[in-house]
C-alpha cells in the first residue's frame, strides 16, 4: 500500500490531476450508461412488465446461473444500445447549418463533464486528523463555478435546435432555452440561504461545496443549538430544497418538466434530427446532468458523504477505527455519497412516472409565479432568521 | 335534461400540489413491488377464451371424412374474397365415402384477405369450417400465406360431431328414408 502512496506521490502533478480526470469519468460513465438501464428497468417494474430481458450474446448462455440472471437484468440490452450508436450510420441531415448542428452535441458534454470536476464525492482524514475532501479541484467559489458551467448547458439545446433547420426541433430549442433560463433563477436564489447560513458574518466568507458539509456534519450535543450544526440543510431550509429540487428536475429537462423534447408533441423536440452517436451525446450529456445536479443537492441538502444527521463521517472513522487508513475512508465516502446520488436519481424516476407532464404555459406559471416569488420570500425570511440567530449559534 | 356537474374547490392540500405528488409517488411505489401484469410471448401463451376467432380451418367429422360438401357459400359470402374452392365429385369407388355427397377438390383461404370475420363459420351449412384457436400466421412469401386444403384440415382437425350427416344418409338409404 505504502509502494503505491509512494508512487502516486512521485507523480508529476498534472499527471496526476490526468489520472484522477480519467478515474472520475471511468466511474462517471459506466454509472450514466447503467442508469440508462435501470431506468429501462425502473420504468417497466413500475408500468407492471419486466423490461428488457432477452438480448444476450449466444455464448454467453452456457455460462451457468450468471448467463440467465444477467439475461433477465438486461445487461446485454446496454451493450447493445451502446455498440448499435456507435456502428450505425451517422446521418447529417441537408437542410441543416453544419457547423452548429455538429458543434451542439459536443456542447452538450462539455459543461455536463466541466461540472464534475468542482463537485467533491467524498472526504478522509489527514494525518493531523483535518477531514480532506476527494474532488477534482476544491474551489473555494464551488458552487458559482458549477452554476456558472453548468447554465451553459443551455446553448447546446438552443444550438441544436436552431442549426437543425426545421419546425420541431427549433421549437424545442426555444422551449428548452426560456424553461432553462426561468428556472436558472429560482435555482440560484434557492441556494442562497444555505451559503448565508454556512458563512458567518465578520468571518471569512466561502461558497465551498466542501464547507457546505462540513456545516451539516456537527455531531450530537443534546437539546441546544449547537446540534443545529449535525442537522441536514433538507431539515432547516425545507423550501430552499423544494425550490431546489422542483428548479433541478426543470434544469435536467426530466419529466414533468420535458419541454425541450415533449415526445407528443415535438417529435423529439431540439435532438429530432440527430442519430446514433450525435444523439447519443445529449443523452449521455442529460444523464450527466442529472447525477451532478443530484450531487450538488446532496452535498448542499442531505449532508453530503455523512451517513446520517448527527453521524458525520469522522465519528463514522472513528468508531470503525477507519481514522489512520485515508484510502479506506475515502472509498466508504465515495460509497456513501454515490449510495446517496442513486437513491436520488431513482427519485427522478419515481417522480417520472408519477407526475404527468406540464404544459408549456404552466411550465413558466409555475417558474417564474410561483417558485420565484417563493424562492425570494424565502432569502428575506432566512436572511433576518440568521441575522437573528446566528449570535446564539 | 343537462345538468351541471358541480365542481368541487380545491382543498389546500390540492392546492399545494406536493401532498397530492407524494400520494402519487406512493401508489407508484407500490406497483414497482406489484406483480407483473404482462406475459412473456413465446414463452408463455395466453389461455385462448371460448369463442375466439383465429385462423379459420377445415373439420372433419369422427369418422375422418371431410364434411365440406363445397357448396360455396363461404367463398360467396367472404367479404374480402380470400377463400377459393373448387368443387369436386367423391370417387364412388370409396365405400367408406360411399355416402358423402360432394366435396371440395381445392380450397384454399389467403391468409392476407383473411379479416377473420366469421362469416364463413356462420354461413356454413355442414358445421365444416371452423375459426378455431391459432392466432399467429406467420410466413416469409405470398405463397406460403395462402392456405391449401391440407393445410386447412391439418390446422382443423376433427370436432365433436352432433349430426353424423353420412351416416343418417347411410341408415336412410339402407333403411328407407325415416322421416
Amino acid at each position: 500500500m505504502n509502494a503505491v502512496v509512494n508512487l502516486w506521490e512521485g507523480l508529476h502533478p498534472l499527471v496526476q490531476m490526468l489520472i484522477k480526470g480519467l478515474c472520475v469519468i471511468g466511474v462517471l460513465f459506466p454509472i450514466g450508461g447503467a442508469c440508462s438501464l435501470v431506468e429501462r428497468k425502473v420504468s417497466a417494474a413500475m408500468q407492471g412488465r419486466p423490461g428488457p430481458n432477452r438480448a444476450m450474446p449466444f455464448w454467453f448462455a452456457w455460462v451457468p446461473i450468471l448467463g440467465p440472471a444477467l439475461q433477465r437484468l438486461g445487461v446485454f440490452h446496454l451493450m447493445a444500445d451502446g455498440l448499435k450508436m456507435f456502428l450505425k450510420e451517422d446521418p447529417l441531415p441537408g437542410h441543416v447549418n453544419k457547423v452548429y448542428f455538429l458543434l451542439a452535441p459536443v456542447l452538450g458534454m462539455i459543461p455536463a463533464l466541466t461540472t464534475v470536476t468542482v463537485v467533491p464525492f467524498g472526504a478522509y482524514l489527514d494525518a493531523a486528523g483535518h477531514l480532506v475532501p476527494l474532488g477534482l479541484a476544491n474551489l473555494d467559489v464551488g458552487i458559482l463555478a458549477v452554476f456558472a458551467v453548468s447554465s451553459l448547458g443551455v446553448y447546446s439545446l438552443i444550438i441544436a435546435g436552431w442549426s437543425s433547420n426545421s419546425k420541431y426541433p427549433f421549437l424545442g430549442g426555444v422551449r428548452a432555452s426560456a424553461q432553462l433560463i426561468s428556472y436558472e433563477l429560482s435555482m440560484t436564489l434557492s441556494v442562497l440561504p444555505v451559503f448565508l447560513w454556512i458563512n458567518a458574518p465578520g468571518g471569512e466568507g466561502t461558497l465551498s461545496l466542501f464547507k457546505v458539509v462540513q456545516a451539516q456534519s456537527g455531531s450530537w450535543h443534546g437539546f441546544n443549538l449547537a446540534s443545529a450544526h449535525g442537522l441536514w440543510g433538507i431539515i432547516y431550509l425545507p423550501v430552499s430544497a423544494l425550490v431546489f429540487l422542483v428548479a433541478l428536475f426543470a434544469e435536467t429537462n426530466r419529466l414533468p418538466f420535458d419541454m425541450a423534447e415533449g415526445e407528443a408533441d415535438l417529435v423529439g423536440g431540439f435532438h429530432t434530427e440527430y442519430g446514433s452517436m450525435k444523439w447519443g451525446l445529449f443523452f449521455v450529456a442529460e444523464y450527466s446532468n442529472m447525477m451532478i445536479g443530484s450531487g450538488v443537492f446532496i452535498l448542499l441538502f442531505l449532508g453530503g458523504w455523512n451517513p446520517l444527521p448527527w453521524v458525520p463521517l469522522a465519528d463514522l472513522a472513528h468508531w470503525l477505527h477507519l481514522g489512520h487508513q485515508p484510502i479506506l475512508l475515502g472509498a466508504l465516502s465515495i460509497v456513501i455519497f454515490l449510495g446517496k446520488v442513486l437513491a436520488f436519481i431513482f427519485l427522478f424516476m419515481l417522480v417520472r412516472w408519477t407526475v404527468p407532464r406540464f404544459r408549456y404555459d404552466q411550465v413558466m406559471k409555475l417558474g417564474w409565479q410561483k417558485l420565484l416569488p417563493l424562492a425570494i420570500g424565502n432569502l428575506l425570511f432566512y436572511a433576518l432568521l440568521i441575522a437573528w440567530l446566528q449570535p446564539k449559534l | 335534461m343537462p345538468y351541471v356537474v358541480e365542481r368541487k374547490p380545491l382543498t389546500l392540500s390540492e392546492r399545494l400540489y406536493f401532498p397530492q405528488i407524494l400520494a402519487g409517488m406512493r401508489v407508484t411505489l407500490r406497483h414497482l413491488f406489484a406483480k407483473n401484469v404482462t406475459m412473456e410471448y413465446p414463452e408463455q401463451r395466453p389461455a385462448i377464451p371460448a369463442g375466439y376467432r383465429g385462423v379459420p380451418t377445415l373439420v372433419m367429422d369422427p369418422n375422418g371424412r371431410e364434411k365440406c360438401v363445397s357448396c360455396q357459400l363461404c367463398e360467396f359470402v367472404c367479404p374480402p374474397k380470400a377463400i377459393r374452392i373448387t368443387p369436386g365429385e367423391i370417387p364412388a369407388d370409396q365405400p367408406d365415402h360411399a355416402h358423402v355427397e360432394k366435396g371440395p377438390k381445392t380450397f384454399d383461404i389467403d391468409m392476407l384477405r383473411c379479416i377473420y370475420c366469421g362469416l364463413c363459420q356462420e354461413v356454413c351449412p355442414e358445421e365444416a369450417i371452423f375459426l378455431q384457436n391459432q392466432y399467429s400466421m406467420t410466413g416469409y412469401t405470398r405463397a406460403e400465406m395462402v392456405n391449401d386444403k391440407a393445410k386447412l384440415y391439418e390446422l382443423g382437425g376433427t370436432l365433436p360431431d352432433a349430426h353424423f350427416k353420412w351416416d343418417k344418409k347411410k341408415t336412410a338409404a339402407e333403411h328407407g328414408n325415416a322421416h
